[in-house]
């Protein structure tokens, strides 16, 4: 597949920023500098850039748990998200929502999840008001192979056929619903068939390529957007950590950790694909390994001299009007 | 006697039902862990907050039970074992997740003995780790108990140390109406002397933790300790408290609470919930509505503020009421 070049570069630097904010994320967490249960997307990164790099900002997607990674690919302020994840009141959710809930209106992000699978419902209505005014746009909800059993999840691929709204629904499967294999969890052997049989198509992608999940994405967008109702991508990929950060991940084979890193890490697929093709020279893809690295330091120093929050906005933001009469 | 935390002495008490009857089993997310995984370690992992450790070992895969992420069909799955005479006691991990849930739990397992004319019976307890106290935002630092107790046929659980909630759980299992048992998670390392045999403490029986002629204090969960350690601050200037412990929230020991007004005069109601339509409020009211003649100042509500429970460690920690805070409301009330 052949992209401009400065797509590629900035499919690269999305990645790259990804995987760069996980491993420092999960270094000052283990510095005790940042609180609360967070759940690190590191190694399923060409999944949220592949989709997002076929969407406008007009476009909504809504995440997970394991948000960082579609956030940041869908153009959140890496500054603002590594304030939140520090708990400062110039975070993006003004420490409010913490790492389990970043979200930015104006960027169309709709929100990280904290529920399993309660994301894909708000994106079918997403989509619906897509559909109601005419714009042109598409939902995109984020789910993993333990939001797929969840009757939420069911419900809204049903409703977003019976609809016929421009919903896209991404399945990253990490084979780990926490810490259960999804050869127990999903009861069928072929999770893919399983999402078409409510009626919609399913492309499928390599998580750890780039390329192929743009080009599945790009199918099911265009499916979507072209007025013919939902479609999914599933996509085969690997955390490179635990459920959660301390996680002890007794449920991985000896050696598999290693094995991702090794082969199925799509920093360096794209480095492979780049050396191959020549489109983009190694030395480009260093430079912006440097830029990004800047950038997570640059974030990582701001949060810890940014403001931190005081006590009388506890309850601010719990509404935008509530006078009559309230205590 | 041995000292144990809160979550071995769930685990102990889990261990023994179990050993006791084998028509009660365990099921819910991970509550044994790594099933189909490469690493062949199934059971290892006992639930998120390993309250079920060893479960799986010990009694197999029929009566420790994993299951997908779907917390309806863990809860149907549970109420529906339990109409046909098992006990199983299922795992819904955060009591936020209640969300998820509600339907099975309210309009489904609370309401088959009343609207199939008492021919029924659900003996079934379903866990949740409740509260706040771990920057878990706002989907996963609930309490949900005070939603619940508002439902009739649901018994609501809420043990403050690991002796009761021990005892409780063991009644819970062989009680046999549906039981909600909240487990505040900020109290599963809190350790207090807890006997190694089974023993079980009844529903409705409030637990007097401190006693004192000059105020009534009720206190639930994790509001337990710190409202005793405010009490034992005021101590020294000349203040004694009646602490009460409900322990269950349905059915709640009216008695309890309204005899230790009459003698005291005076009521302050601490819980880390949100104060609308709470246990705050629903104490509140059975005072003053039949205690009322024996009140010298108005109640005080300790209780957290009508909003979200926030993320950031300093807005997590203004949010949950502290030591200070009941220390205010006592002094309050005794102004």
């Amino acid at each position: 597949m052949s992209l401009p070049k400065e797509k590629l570069l900035r499919a690269y630097r999305q990645m790259k920023t990804i995987r760069e904010f996980e491993e420092r994320a999960h270094a000052e967490i283990m510095n005790g500098q940042i609180a609360g249960f967070t759940h690190l997307y590191t190694g399923q990164e060409a999944n949220a850039v592949g989709v997002c790099e076929n969407l406008g900002d007009e476009d909504t997607i809504i995440s997970t748990h394991r948000g960082h990674g579609h956030c940041i690919a869908k153009g959140a302020d890496v500054i603002g998200m590594m304030k939140e994840l520090f708990g400062s009141s110039e975070g993006l959710c003004k420490g409010k929502g913490g790492s389990m809930h970043v979200a930015d209106m104006e960027k169309g992000i709709l929100g990280a999840n904290g529920i399993v699978a309660g994301g894909p419902p708000i994106s079918v209505g997403a989509a619906l008001a897509a559909k109601i005014r005419k714009n042109g746009r598409v939902a995109v909800s984020f789910s993993g192979d333990g939001s797929v059993n969840q009757g939420t999840c069911f419900e809204a691929m049903n409703l977003a056929v019976v609809l016929k709204v421009p919903a896209v629904f991404v399945i990253e499967n990490n084979y780990y619903s926490e810490h259960t294999n999804i050869s127990y969890a999903v009861g069928c052997d072929d999770l893919k068939a399983r999402t078409e049989s409510f009626g919609f198509p399913v492309f499928v992608a390599d998580g750890a390529d780039f390329f192929s999940v743009y080009e599945a994405a790009a199918k099911a967008i265009e499916h979507a957007r072209g007025g013919n109702g939902p479609a999914g991508v599933f996509a085969e990929t690997g955390r490179f950590h635990g459920h959660f950060v301390g996680d002890p991940q007794y449920y991985r084979a000896d050696g598999e950790l290693d094995d991702l890193r090794e082969n199925s890490c799509c920093l360096k697929n794209f480095r492979a694909s780049m050396a191959e093709s020549g489109d983009v020279s190694q030395e480009e893809l260093d430079a912006i390994d440097a830029e990004v690295m800047a950038l997570i330091e640059q974030s990582v120093t701001e949060a810890k001299a940014a403001p931190r929050p005081t006590p009388d906005q506890v309850t601010s933001d719990v509404y935008i009007n509530y006078s009559a009469g309230s205590a | 006697m041995p000292e144990k935390t809160m979550r071995d002495a769930i685990n102990e008490a889990l261990h023994q039902a179990m050993e006791a009857d084998d028509s009660v089993f365990v099921i819910g997310e991970d509550v044994a862990g790594c099933n189909g995984s490469p690493s062949g370690k199934v059971g290892e992992v006992g639930g998120v907050f390993g309250v079920t450790s060893g479960l799986y070992k010990k009694f197999g895969p029929d009566r420790c039970i994993d299951t997908p992420i779907s917390e309806s069909a863990i809860v149907g799955a549970a109420s529906g074992a339990a109409l046909v005479g098992m006990r199983p006691v299922a795992e819904i991990m955060f009591a936020d997740f209640v969300g998820v849930c509600m339907d099975q739990i309210v309009n489904q397992m609370g309401k088959f003995r009343y609207m199939f004319g008492g021919k029924s019976k659900c003996p079934a307890v379903i866990r949740f780790a409740s509260g706040g106290g771990f920057s878990a935002a706002g989907q996963h630092s609930q309490s949900m108990y005070q939603v619940m107790t508002s439902f009739p046929g649901l018994k609501v659980v809420i043990p403050s140390n690991a002796y009761d909630a021990k005892g409780l759980l063991l009644q819970a299992i062989q009680d046999d109406d549906p039981v909600l048992f909240f487990e505040p998670k900020a109290l599963y390392q809190e350790a207090c002397e807890v006997p190694d045999e089974a023993y079980t403490i009844p529903f409705g029986e409030a637990a007097f933790v401190r006693e004192g002629d000059d105020v009534t204090v009720v206190a639930f969960g994790q509001m337990v300790n710190r409202a005793a350690a405010a009490i034992d601050a005021l101590e020294s200037d000349g203040i004694s408290c009646d602490l009460i412990d409900p322990r269950t929230s349905s059915p709640l020991d009216e008695a309890a609470i309204l005899e230790s007004v009459e003698a005291t005069g005076r009521l302050v109601v601490v819980d880390e919930s949100p104060p609308r339509c709470g246990l705050t409020a629903d104490i509140a009211a059975l005072v003053a509505s039949k205690a009322f003649s024996a009140l010298k100042a108005p109640v005080q509500m300790v209780s957290a503020p009508h909003s979200p429970t926030p993320f950031s460690p300093e807005l997590e920690a203004a949010y949950i009421p502290d030591v200070n805070k009941v220390k205010a409301s006592i002094q309050e009330v005794m102004a």
